[in-house]
């Protein structure tokens, strides 16, 4: 198993949180993994990406000009990198804010209205969360219980009450995708 | 097996260096390496371990209060990026010329000037040929991994404790700010003062009437005196290449054509090497671990078997000098980089490796 994922978005939208805590539910599945962030003046607004590689080998190049998955949660992070996934990879997008809908015939797309169900639950701060349900739903590559171990590593344990949150925002995730494109 | 946790590489230097018994860090924050000193704050190691941390006002100061703890026989460490780097270049030359023992961390980014905060590895040369003035070397220690960035720090002490000498790790920012899982080592304590002034008879630990007393200095206006201190030092280097070379090298045994890569872009080329071996084309890689001593014998070693080789890097072929004075003339010696703090792609090293061999 080799998985490489971008998940690219605006600066403040959990990108790089989203992105590690999957690394970490790969570890706590005994994976291999790397995370490779873009760094710089992102903090919040700028345009934020990661690259994550999860595999059952040792990894070799952190840095990837084609994915697997894309997840995307905005228009310029689309145009930049809908061309980067491979044939029979997977695209899932967030429909807020976008106006350009991803092109692609040979790959599967999905979205997923993140913003809108994180605030429906209650927990718009869990948006990056349900997103990972999403993609979760389609590639089951971690389990919910690594998920779960994964999700206690990478936050603070004085946040840790905040995890059954967290827990229903992935599920809700997994709920409500919608496949546009499926090969 | 010992917990894996994932962390930067940056930060993975941070508990490294508490965990091996560093007495001292002094740092002034740069991008792409500032998660050195935010990890050891956050961490407060001189609550447990007493290891001292601070900030100090300039680069310029940090190095000079390495000079300082390396004195007195501490083992003392500091890091910085690129620029920061160009201004501690007169503490390391000191600092080499007294034969000091410290660790010096360099996270580079592109330059010349204040270039970029993206990675890069134009300071090769600053780092392998000297930077400060004077004929000194340091021991460059490059890692690839966060976990080797963890495992330097105690290797790069104890390196630069053999040869009374600095030492540096000079990482990149692919290296220092990836995340991968790294292993922690078992806690070393920090040397008390009875260990240091047994280990360290040199050292400036207070005068006692059974000796006379230590000078830590780099000057020397006696011609003859200051003729042998320089004999010592290259006696010092060459015993460096004839006992601490290290390299990894990759599917070289049956190649035909070997990429030189170190830190980030050495992981770049792993890739690059899979998919040559897909296409039958036999290329090896030669990862060197130490930039100086460089692993020129081991090169030497491989070019009868060769038919070119070449050097990928994020600068404009500085560690490519290194690897055509290993090979002599004997081979074509390629070259391939980026620069401004662009990071190639595997493929992109793989197309312009394949038009190197069919020019």
């Amino acid at each position: 198993m080799k998985e490489e994922i971008i998940i690219a978005g605006f600066g403040g939208q959990g990108v790089l949180s989203m992105g590690k805590i999957l690394a970490y539910s790969g570890i706590m599945q005994g994976q291999e993994v790397t995370w490779m962030p873009s760094y710089g003046p992102e903090m919040r607004g700028g345009t934020a990406n990661v690259t994550v590689i999860l595999s059952d080998k040792k990894i070799s190049s952190p840095i990837l000009s084609k994915f697997d998955v894309a997840i995307i949660l905005n228009q310029q992070s689309l145009d930049k990198f809908e061309e980067g996934v491979k044939p029979g990879g997977l695209l899932i997008y967030d429909p807020n804010g976008i106006t350009r809908l991803p092109e692609r015939k040979d790959i599967t797309i999905c979205s997923i209205s993140a913003v809108d169900i994180a605030a429906e639950i209650g927990n718009s701060k869990g948006y990056n969360m349900v997103v990972l349900g999403a993609y979760l739903k389609l590639r089951p590559v971690v389990t919910l219980d690594n998920v779960i171990k994964g999700l206690k590593k990478s936050i603070p344990e004085r946040h840790h009450s905040l995890i059954p949150m967290n827990e229903k925002a992935i599920a809700a995730g997994m709920e409500r995708l919608v496949i546009h494109n499926s090969l | 097996m010992a917990e894996q946790i994932l962390m930067k590489g940056n930060e993975a230097i941070a508990h490294a260096a508490i965990r091996c018994g560093c007495d001292g860090y002094f740092g002034y924050p740069i991008t792409p390496q500032s998660e050195v000193m935010e990890t050891l704050m956050d961490e407060q190691p001189w609550e447990t371990t007493g290891m001292v941390v601070l900030q100090a006002e300039s680069e310029t100061s940090s190095i000079n209060m390495l000079y300082g703890g390396a004195s007195c026989g501490k083992k003392v460490m500091t890091s910085s990026s690129s620029p920061g780097l160009s201004l501690m270049c007169e503490g390391l030359s000191y600092l080499a010329g007294a034969e000091l023992p410290c660790l010096v961390v360099n996270v580079v980014r592109g330059g010349p000037g204040l270039g970029t905060i993206q990675p890069g590895q134009g300071d090769y040369f600053q780092a392998c040929k000297g930077g400060g003035h004077g004929d000194y070397k340091m021991i460059v220690l490059a890692p690839s991994s966060a976990q080797e960035m963890y495992d330097f720090v105690d290797l790069g002490f104890e390196l630069a404790f053999k040869y009374r000498n600095p030492a540096m790790i000079l990482a990149d920012g692919v290296v220092g700010q990836m995340m991968e899982k790294v292993e922690l080592r078992p806690m070393k304590p920090r040397w008390t003062n009875e260990e240091i002034i047994k280990k360290m008879p040199w050292a400036t630990t207070g005068k006692t009437s059974d000796r006379k007393q230590n000078v830590i200095t780099s000057l020397a206006l006696d011609a003859a005196v200051h003729e042998r201190l320089n004999h010592t030092l290259i006696e010092k280097y060459k015993k460096m290449e004839d006992e601490d070379v290290r390299f990894e090298s990759i599917q070289c045994e049956d190649a035909e054509h070997v990429i030189v890569a170190y830190g980030c872009m050495s992981r770049i080329c792993e890739s690059t090497i899979e998919m040559a071996r897909k296409e039958g084309i036999k290329l090896g890689l030669l990862r060197p671990i130490t930039l100086f001593p460089f692993p020129t014998k081991e090169i030497d070693r491989m070019v009868p078997q060769l038919k070119s080789m070449m050097s990928v890097e994020l600068s404009t072929g500085q560690m490519l000098e290194d690897v055509k004075l290993a090979v002599n003339g004997r081979l074509p010696v390629n070259f391939f980089g980026r620069l401004g703090g662009i990071v190639p792609s595997p493929e992109e090293v793989f197309e312009a490796f394949k038009k190197s061999i069919n020019k």
